[in-house]
């Protein structure tokens, strides 16, 4: 493409193996007020 | 949806359902803006031979997945919905008086008292009950100020490690503390049992005493950061978070961070501090302006101190890993105030989360009666970014998760109904850190 460069493909998981729940609470994290949860690790990333 | 901006010298476009993320130059930046407002794609100021070629690329682009994709659907959470986080409130009592506090400088309007032994431990077997197949699991000593409830922190945490063998679990317990009341008995048990530490600390010592005073009205920075030095001196690898928050009374809050690297912290979180209109320390909507340049501030500081070692350091709001970051399920829930995470009162009330702690009609249960209430949960589960008509027409939806519901409600009206202001702040973080992400790849 010449006017489009992508830097990140499709990146958002919904398959089947996604939604196991062992992933942190993201106010647990270190704000306690305005969480993101983007910046949250994936517990089976995280392993 | 499309989601476009500018950061530095760059054009980008976030595919918001798939997270697709693309740079464009000039040409393509001013045709997608120009489809985005439902305009001529030909009338945007660019010669026509430039915008069919932009058109074509955005045509390849979709139909490779990558640009204004479908909403995806979720899996539901394996197991159904389960507790898997508390927010222990081992004292409602503080040693800081600070102005901002969300929890009335710790007593949250009720009596200052500290939590019992025996109310902690009903509040860990309550978790326990609760957590169905969830293996980790996470209890963070809260207050107040905790370290005022000392004995009993440890007592907890014993009797935690005794479930996670009894149950097969794994706790992380984490301590959100002020560092007044640290000794070296206290750094060593938290450098070793604590999975994560959350010291509070504003940044420049007049901003933090003006702000954070101790009970007889004299400034807190200098101890607080003597013992948060030696506390962090012995972490390890293990994490902890400095905590600030800014008010309208620093919203140059770059300064802040500056002075808290400059005293060696390399992990960094400040937060806006969130308050009535009515306070003298409130952020209001004439702010944003001036906040959201100094987040574009702070992203340049970020960039190029993060070049060297010496200087290196993370801010929280601006993590960002698009790989490794949480799936859609997480994204849709958001926080899992109320349904996988409560917060226990000294008393043995059981709330939604920390922030709800006191708030009429929103007190789920008791370990006294160990039923929490449904109807208040399932408001809590239906109430996500594919329900409220805020946030599903929001490209930020799924990095923000529709926000602080305790704050919804509070100064929104009701749990569907954002915080307006955290609504701007947060999605200008996002595109900082979008940004970021960009110009460090």
């Amino acid at each position: 493409m010449k006017h489009i460069e992508t830097v990140q493909k499709p990146c958002i998981k919904a398959g089947k193996n996604t939604a196991c729940g062992e992933c942190q609470a993201s106010c647990q994290s270190a704000c306690k007020t305005s969480c993101t949860v983007a910046n949250q690790k994936c517990a089976k990333e995280e392993k | 949806m499309i989601h476009s901006f500018k950061f530095q010298n760059r054009n980008v476009l976030l595919d918001v359902e798939s997270g697709a993320i693309h740079t464009v130059d000039d040409a393509a930046f001013a045709v997608v803006n120009a489809l985005e407002r439902g305009l001529d794609p030909y009338a945007a100021g660019v010669d026509a031979e430039t915008v069919s070629e932009v058109l074509a690329d955005l045509e390849e682009l979709k139909s490779s997945g990558a640009f204004e994709t479908e909403t995806p659907t979720a899996p539901e959470i394996l197991g159904g919905s389960a507790i898997k986080s508390m927010c222990l409130h081992v004292a409602h009592d503080c040693n800081l008086r600070c102005r901002y506090c969300f929890a009335a400088t710790g007593d949250f309007h009720g009596e200052r008292m500290l939590m019992s032994y025996e109310t902690g431990k009903r509040a860990l077997d309550f978790l326990m009950e609760r957590s169905g197949t969830r293996q980790h699991l996470e209890v963070d000593l809260f207050g107040g100020e905790p370290l005022m409830n000392w004995d009993v922190c440890k007592q907890l945490v014993a009797y935690g490690r005794e479930l996670e063998k009894k149950f097969n679990k794994i706790i992380h317990f984490t301590i959100t503390t002020n560092c007044v009341a640290l000794d070296d008995e206290k750094i060593d048990f938290i450098n070793r049992e604590m999975h994560n530490v959350v010291i509070s600390l504003d940044g420049r010592k007049e901003i933090h005493d003006a702000l954070r005073p101790t009970v007889n009205g004299k400034g807190s920075f200098d101890i607080i950061l003597n013992n948060a030095k030696k506390l962090v001196a012995g972490r390890g690898n293990k994490e902890y978070y400095i905590r600030g928050t800014f008010t309208r009374e620093n919203l140059d809050f770059l300064e802040d961070v500056k002075a808290l690297t400059g005293f060696g912290f390399d992990q960094v979180s400040i937060e806006p501090a969130v308050l009535p209109d009515d306070s003298p320390y409130s952020l209001l909507p004439e702010h944003i302006e001036r906040i959201n340049a100094e987040y574009d501030a702070l992203a340049d500081y970020y960039i190029e101190a993060r070049k060297s070692h010496d200087t290196w350091f993370n801010f929280f709001h601006f993590m960002f890993d698009p790989d490794g970051g949480p799936c859609l399920r997480k994204r849709i829930n958001g926080c899992g105030a109320g349904t996988e995470y409560v917060a226990v009162t000294p008393e043995g009330d059981i709330y939604p989360c920390h922030q709800f702690v006191g708030m009429q009609g929103y007190k789920l249960g008791t370990l006294d009666n160990r039923a929490l209430r449904t109807d208040l949960q399932e408001a809590f589960l239906g109430c996500n970014v594919c329900t409220k008509g805020t946030c599903r027409n929001c490209w930020a939806k799924y990095y923000c998760s529709g926000g602080c519901m305790a704050n919804a409600v509070l100064y929104g009206g009701a749990l569907e109904t954002p915080h307006e202001i955290s609504c701007k702040l947060m999605q200008k973080r996002i595109e900082c850190a979008i940004g970021i992400y960009l110009s460090e790849r």
